[in-house]
């Protein structure tokens, strides 16, 4: 079967001033339809990056290789008309920070509506406003809603209209980089199933991005755990979280974050620590200055991703094919 | 007691070292902004001919009645940048009207700084109704037209230098003011000073230690940048006729170039070169300050 | 009262985002209130003006009758007689009572030069000046703020450089001195270059008002101070529009804009440019606040009859009335510029009114 996403030994490379910073190194990853797919790891390990090649949104100063392919076709490569048509109409994102990601002089019903205006132009007005309004019931927001100025909302609404926005031109695939993050407890677990009942009532690809594993596990089918800019865990998302392989995607599980502490997602309970500067990589394993179970040869050997011979995979010396 | 003493002076010690750290790392930061240099050189080499003034063109250059030229002499090998119309060399005018600028501009400043410094940190140190009140005043101090003040004012006060330092102050004091209280604001939230509150520090100490230090780059920048405007307001002024009768400022020789009708008899060298004085000044602390900004202000420094 | 007012909405607004589903009503009355809010400090901007105005010229002179007449009276009598006229033999509290009273009726006073009153001169005064910043303020608004968006659009490339760099000259540049410049160069004539230019006045001797050769014989006239005046206020408004951009373009919301499919130029103008207009219109609302001001300088050095050439000549007669009467005229005009940019800035931007 053709995937929706495969990402191909997708690197990114950060040129500053300072030199060369590594912030993705060689991903390979795959959504086909209506798969949920997970990325977890701790701020900085690259996972906001790998979404942004997604729509090829990185910055200038990025240097991007291996492949992006989007139902085939590179994302990276591609026309601009050809990527500016694929942008939200054929995969869309929820930001982190609905604040900060919505203009904040618009009305979010002009903001939902932009990207219909621009995808289907031959749409009259009226089908616009009835489409706007059925997007926000569909997150569960009145209609009157789209009058209101981002700052009139609650941080739960906002991120509601993000993922309504996200939904307006029908794409096959969301990419959703931390939608929960900064919501209090209750407001985060509404959303969660917000997003969870359309992805499963509209069958589109979800890629869910964050640095909480349990709700990753909760919410998709895979999960891939990412640490400086690799993928060092990758399988089924009841077994990373059960039964993790990699010692780090270990710790992520054991410090089971509460849902909404927003320091467990700087510093994972049970981790010491912080994670490596991209700039000046530890040698070897990139996670052996930290690890629990780190021996000899961790920080001369760099792991590759291996499978265990099931359909699960783990960048770890320790991790032996059964 | 002897151990307590020695805490307190490596303590001392700790902190001026880190104060000296945080001068070079600013300072190689600086020397990245070539305009910023560049201004800063310009800057240097006109206050080394303020103070010098005296050695290099001898004051009595500036008597009418001792003059030796013609009038509006065109540039010669006597008079580099020839004379004006009471036969006076115009570079001594030059060289004397840098003191008149350099001097109005800074005091102005000074003025300007202690009053915006004084209330921005009360009004938004303190809050509540007397913080309203200052905010309010520092708006209709805002707002006052203050061309039509200095003209006021030295009809009724008369002429002379402190006059204009005190227009200049007085008017130039509120965006000091209100940058300042914005900047006091966000500090007072910080948790360092609300430990600070908890471990019973008064309000003279949270400002003096912890406010103050934090708040003063901002203040520098600012300087610089007031100091740009302090003298552009003193040369309009004088211009306009509001300046020192007795005195000779760049603004001051305009007011006589234009006067006697220089630009009609093609007399450039009795215009151009105070203006192009007053350009390079200005210029040279807007971008000093401008490069200070962006050194001092870690949010612009990142961002750009 | 208006610090409360503003507090007030402040709370309104906090309560409005916690209520989940809530319709947004009463924004409009919202809206009324910011209104009635900035009113009100304007009000208490203009008692502070006129309490200044007193201050200055009836409390600060010590003898505001010394001052006034000086070198006019030759006996005492001729003194008292001059100060019963304008009531400078009252108590200062009963002054400021008539000088109220006169000033909110519109009576400023009798011009010591013209013998006519202040009112009726600054009236007459005040059309040239109006046209003379009014177009200035018009061109380089346009002019600035394209400059200004595509120097921080092309961060860096030459033309931000170039323009960045000019911008900055014109701005350390006292306009009168650029306007001396231009008379010598383009009115008197330099070197190879004709005077082109009348070297001032707002028409010629014989032209006829209200014809067409007329009114192109003021446009001739106004060119050069419309010029200065112009490149002056050019370079603030370039400055202003190119820093308040910048700051824009770090911000997330851009980003959205782009993963939806926007052509750069649609998100720089649909979101960038419209959002970092704010505070750039605030700006240029303020600035013709300050048209007497602008206008001082550029009047006296291109002798065009506008307030600012007003304000000078009395200078030098002392005539205090009209002194004081251009103040007033110019802090009101400050204070209704001000006002002005409040309400706009409150109608574009929805963040101030809530």
């Amino acid at each position: 079967m053709t995937h929706l996403l495969e990402l191909d030994d997708v690197s990114v490379t950060y040129v500053t001033a300072g030199g060369d910073v590594p912030a993705v190194r060689g991903v390979s990853l795959s959504v086909a339809a209506g798969e949920v797919v997970g990325v977890a790891g701790e701020s900085g390990c690259g996972k906001s990056t790998v979404a942004a090649t997604i729509l090829r949104l990185q910055p200038p100063s990025a240097r991007v290789t291996g492949r992006v392919l989007f139902e085939g076709e590179d994302v990276q490569t591609m026309k601009w008309g050809a990527l500016r048509a694929l942008r939200w109409a054929g995969a869309s994102m929820v930001f982190q920070g609905a604040l900060h990601s919505l203009n904040p002089v618009q009305r979010v019903g002009a903001q939902i509506s932009e990207p219909i205006r621009l995808h289907e132009p031959d749409l009259s007005d009226k089908k616009v406003e009835t489409r706007v309004g059925e997007l926000l019931e569909q997150v569960g927001l009145p209609r009157q809603r789209a009058r209101a100025y981002p700052h009139q909302l609650s941080g739960g609404q906002r991120q509601r209209v993000m993922i309504a926005m996200a939904l307006a031109c029908r794409p096959r695939l969301i990419v959703a980089d931390e939608p929960t993050t900064a919501l209090d407890v209750m407001v985060q677990a509404q959303v969660l199933h917000v997003l969870q009942g359309l992805v499963s009532d509209l069958d589109v690809g979800l890629l869910m991005i964050s640095h909480d594993l349990s709700v990753l596990a909760d919410l998709c089918d895979r999960i891939a755990v990412m640490y400086a800019g690799r993928v060092v865990e990758h399988g089924p998302a009841d077994k990373v979280f059960a039964d993790p392989l990699h010692p780090y995607a270990g710790a992520l599980s054991a410090s089971f974050p509460r849902i909404g502490d927003v320091a467990a997602r700087y510093a994972p309970a049970g981790l010491p620590g912080d994670p490596p500067d991209p700039a000046e990589l530890p040698s070897g394993c990139s996670f052996h200055p930290r690890c629990p179970k780190r021996f000899d040869d961790c920080d001369k050997v760099a792991p590759e991703l291996r499978s265990d011979g099931t359909s699960r995979a783990a960048a770890c010396l320790l991790v032996e094919p059964r | 007691m002897s151990t307590a003493s020695a805490t307190r002076e490596s303590a001392r010690a700790l902190a001026r070292d880190r104060r000296r750290q945080a001068w070079s790392r600013n300072w190689r930061t600086f020397r990245s902004h070539r305009s910023g240099l560049i201004g800063l050189a310009i800057l240097t080499g006109f206050a080394v001919v303020a103070v010098l003034a005296p050695l290099i063109a001898p004051a009595e250059g500036l008597e009418v009645t001792k003059a030796t030229g013609g009038v509006l002499e065109p540039p010669s090998s006597e008079y580099w940048l020839g004379t004006d119309d009471k036969g006076r060399s115009v570079l001594t005018l030059l060289i004397w009207g840098a003191r008149i600028s350099l001097f109005v501009g800074l005091a102005a400043t000074v003025i300007s700084m202690v009053i915006g410094t004084l209330i921005g940190l009360t009004s938004g140190y303190f809050g509540g109704w007397a913080g309203a009140i200052l905010f309010r005043v520092t708006e209709w101090f805002l707002v006052i037209p203050f061309l039509p003040l200095a003209i006021v004012m030295a009809t009724v006060l008369g002429r002379s230098l402190l006059n204009i330092v005190i227009v200049i102050g007085v008017t130039s004091w509120p965006g000091t003011a209100l940058l300042i209280r914005a900047q006091t604001l966000t500090i007072r939230e910080r948790p360092y000073l609300e430990r600070a509150r908890v471990l019973g520090a008064g309000p003279s100490h949270q400002i003096r230690r912890h406010i103050l230090p934090n708040v003063m780059p901002m203040v520098f920048a600012n300087t610089t940048l007031t100091v740009a405007v302090a003298i552009l307001t003193e040369t309009t002024l004088s211009f306009l006729g509001l300046g020192d009768p007795t005195r000779v400022s760049w603004g001051s020789m305009l007011d006589d170039a234009f006067s006697v009708g220089a630009i009609t008899t093609g007399a450039w060298w009795f215009i151009v070169p105070p203006g192009v004085c007053v350009v390079l000044v200005v210029l040279s602390f807007t971008l000093v300050g401008q490069a200070l900004e962006e050194v001092l202000n870690p949010r612009l420094g990142a961002g750009r | 009262m208006t610090i409360l007012g503003r507090a007030d909405y402040g709370r309104g607004g906090e309560s409005q985002e916690d209520n989940l589903d809530s319709a947004s009503s009463g924004r409009h009355g919202t809206y009324g209130r910011y209104l009635l809010g900035r009113c009100l400090g304007s009000l208490g901007s203009l008692a502070f003006m006129l309490l200044l105005s007193f201050f200055l010229f009836r409390v600060l002179p010590g003898d505001p009758a010394r001052t006034l007449g000086r070198g006019r009276f030759t006996t005492p009598e001729q003194l008292d007689e001059f100060k019963r006229t304008y009531g400078l033999d009252q108590p200062l509290p009963q002054q400021f009572l008539t000088f109220l009273q006169n000033t909110l009726s519109g009576d400023l006073g009798i011009s010591l030069r013209y013998r006519v009153p202040v009112s009726d001169l600054i009236l007459d005064r005040m059309w040239p000046t109006i046209l003379l910043v009014g177009t200035s303020t018009i061109l380089a608004g346009a002019i600035g703020i394209w400059l200004g968006v595509r120097g921080a659009w092309e961060r860096g490339s030459k033309f931000d450089k170039v323009s960045t760099g000019g911008s900055l000259t014109l701005y350390s540049m006292p306009e009168w001195w650029l306007g001396l410049l231009f008379i010598a160069v383009f009115a008197v004539g330099w070197g190879p270059i004709p005077g082109l230019f009348p070297t001032g006045g707002l028409h010629s001797i014989d032209a006829e008002p209200g014809t067409i050769s007329g009114v192109l014989d003021t446009i001739w006239h106004l060119f050069l101070p419309v010029l200065t005046l112009t490149l002056a206020y050019l370079a603030d408004y370039a400055l202003i529009m190119r820093s308040s951009l910048l700051d824009e373009l770090g911000e997330d919301y851009l980003t959205t804009a782009r993963a939806k499919g926007l052509r750069d130029v649609q998100v720089r103008n649909r979101h960038a440019v419209r959002n970092a207009l704010l505070p750039t219109t605030t700006v240029v609302a303020l600035s013709l606040g300050f048209v007497v001001t602008g206008a001082i300088t550029i009047e006296t050095v291109f002798s065009i009859p506008g307030l600012g050439l007003l304000a000078t000549e009395a200078l030098t007669v002392p005539d205090y009335w009209v002194l004081q009467g251009t103040f007033l005229v110019a802090s009101f005009a400050v204070i209704l510029a001000n006002l002005a940019a409040n309400l706009v800035y409150g109608l574009l931007d929805p963040r101030v009114r809530t």
